[in-house]
């Protein structure tokens, strides 16, 4: 047993609340008559009832092993297409704290939409990844990435390792490394890509991958593209992490009972769709102990995270060495394109030849180098203008994750991350949710299976440094109204006590009702 | 403006049941036919305990009081 008590610097504040029983029970309830109805459309398509718009084996491969019969392609064609509209939806401007929208309408239930040539302007952003505010049309990272397009146009036309490696991406690299306290950096061109390219040439056959729950598609790909034995361990959960280290070492491969060549534990710094942090100064504790490798993707935390943005590592007041690989992207809090990897000189420079990312994708475009460029140094104090953007994010993160907490809404996750899943359920609350907010002009992004739990389908809202405090309250007031209209606010103030801490050393304010 | 509140909340209670029970995303048809069905399992139901709560009621009041009271009672009453 660790003691974790002094791990910890500032309260970790993570609460999960319980799905309440009959909401459970009506979402099943809900999902058996979509089944039924289902099953009743599939007929009359087969039976040629009713017109197959949707994708079907040929004529000729009726008698081959059906394609299109598993659950993924059922609750694609008979939900999923019901409730289409609320995604995919075309932006027409830049995707600031505001975003303009084209209007469509669809005249036989979703499958095919119709542009009317309206525009929806200036409909409240809560969607998208602009953590910092930097996806702007105007200001300083605007007019650097301009003068760089003059003069390197956009295309590239090569990988790094021929000839597009830029004197551009050797700054970017510098500053990267200097950026985030590690010896060398290098960067990629895109952020999905530094996973699944970057993982197989870390680790290979005989090595042992710990690898989250909820890990991201890409880091789930990149481990099972390297080869080496994949383990999960419960979500954020270090006793069950410790328990699958200590197996590893006692018992070794599996039949050969040799030890493992390497093993990596790979987590991230805030995981999107639950919006928890995870609990890096025990994973590091166990880390030593046990002599792993540590993978931390920051894809949501860096730049949003840490009183000067640094991310996770400095949001928990620990040391960028203990961190073997630190990995994260540009595409959120920079308003820019691709993914980096930093770590000590001699990894970068054996991942500058052995990546595939490397040697086979062509590299970063230098308009979006100059935009990563400029907003770090932004981001870092240096280039004069003194825009406080992360304590900003912290403000609205905290005002806004309280409102909706006091409002009764069920709210997942940490109290300092800047994405705030609120959970809705039932499958037509999702499209209704949808519908009703683009009504009073604020863009959402509603989540259900199968990226979540079946039943746990939720709205995740995205705060931006870029929200002014009156955007809060008018998007604060709508999500009150819908959750009244559509009878969402579900919490009993009942929050259940983090089961891998005693309970005296969480702090949370209420108790048990 | 008391009708239109009532209708409007009678409205309100109406879309809860939409969303509830998942017809908010069926089409007109396939809601009519859900409405149909509810609305006759429904009616069933109703009619079956109007028939028979009463006499089940009744018939296990005097069972247990029977069991309780240790009085002979006629079987027919």
């Amino acid at each position: 047993y660790m003691k974790t008590d002094r791990l910890y610097k500032r309260p970790f504040n993570e609460a999960f609340e319980e799905t309440p029983m009959l909401v459970a029970v009506l979402t099943y309830v809900g999902y058996g008559v979509l089944t039924l109805f289902g099953y009743l459309r599939d007929f009359m398509r087969q039976w040629k009832i009713e017109k197959c718009q949707n994708a079907t084996e040929r004529e000729e491969q009726k008698d081959f092993v059906p394609l299109y019969q598993d659950f993924e392609n059922f609750y694609n064609r008979n939900l999923y297409m019901r409730i289409r509209d609320s995604w995919n939806r075309p932006i027409c401007s830049v995707p600031g704290a505001k975003v303009d929208m084209m209007e469509r309408v669809s005249h036989d239930y979703n499958w095919t939409f119709t542009y009317t040539g309206r525009v929806i302007k200036d409909i409240i952003n809560m969607g998208s990844y602009n953590y910092l505010g930097f996806a702007q049309k105007a200001g300083t990272c605007q007019q650097a990435a301009a003068k760089v397009l003059s003069q390197y146009g956009a295309g590239v036309c090569s990988t790094r390792q021929e000839m597009g490696n830029l004197d551009k991406h050797e700054e970017l690299e510098k500053l990267v490394a200097r950026f985030l306290g590690v010896e060398s950096a290098m960067a990629y061109g895109m952020g999905f890509a530094t996973n699944s390219m970057n993982i197989p040439a870390l680790v290979g056959k005989g090595c042992l991958i710990l690898s989250d729950e909820l890990n991201h598609a890409s880091l789930v790909l990149g481990a099972r593209l390297s080869g080496a034995t994949i383990r999960i361990f419960k979500h954020n959960n270090m006793q069950s992490l410790e328990k699958l280290l200590k197996d590893a070492i006692v018992h070794g491969q599996p039949r050969t009972r040799r030890p493992w060549k390497k093993i990596l534990i790979l987590v991230e710094g805030i995981y999107s769709m639950e919006g928890s942090i995870v609990r890096l100064p025990e994973v590091i504790a166990l880390k030593k102990k046990y002599k792993s490798y540590l993978y931390l993707d920051e894809a949501h935390s860096i730049g949003a995270l840490g009183p000067s943005g640094r991310g996770v590592v400095e949001y928990f007041g620990l040391s960028p060495e203990d961190v073997d690989v630190m990995m994260g992207t540009f595409t959120k809090s920079f308003g820019a394109a691709g993914g980096y990897i930093g770590g000590k000189k001699e990894l970068i420079d054996y991942l500058r030849t052995y990546s595939h990312s490397a040697v086979y994708a062509t590299s970063l475009s230098p308009p979006v180098v100059e935009q990563i460029i400029t907003s770090m140094k932004c981001i870092m104090g240096e280039d004069g203008t003194n825009v406080a953007r992360v304590q900003q994010l912290a403000e609205n993160t905290r005002y806004f994750r309280r409102r909706l907490k006091e409002m009764g809404f069920i709210i997942y996750g940490n109290e300092d991350s800047p994405v705030v899943p609120l959970m809705l359920y039932m499958p037509a609350k999702i499209g209704a949710f949808g519908r009703e907010m683009l009504k009073r002009n604020i863009g959402v992004v509603v989540v259900g299976f199968p990226a979540t739990p079946i039943i746990e389908s939720r709205a995740r809202f995205c705060l931006s440094a870029a929200h002014t405090k009156e955007m809060l309250d008018t998007a604060l007031k709508e999500i009150n109204e819908v959750g009244d209209l559509l009878q969402l606010k579900y919490s009993r103030h009942r929050l259940v006590p983090l089961l891998d801490r005693p309970f005296d050393e969480t702090t949370y304010e209420e108790t048990e009702d | 403006m008391d009708i239109k509140r009532v209708k409007d909340y009678i409205y309100w209670l109406y879309y809860q049941y939409l969303l509830i029970t998942c017809s908010y995303v069926l089409e007109p048809w396939e809601q009519s036919m859900f409405h149909t069905i509810t609305v006759t399992v429904f009616a069933m139901v109703v009619y079956t305990a109007y028939v028979f709560v009463p006499i089940h009621v009744r018939l296990a009041f005097e069972f247990f009081s029977q069991i309780f009271g240790g009085q002979p009672e006629s079987t027919v009453s």
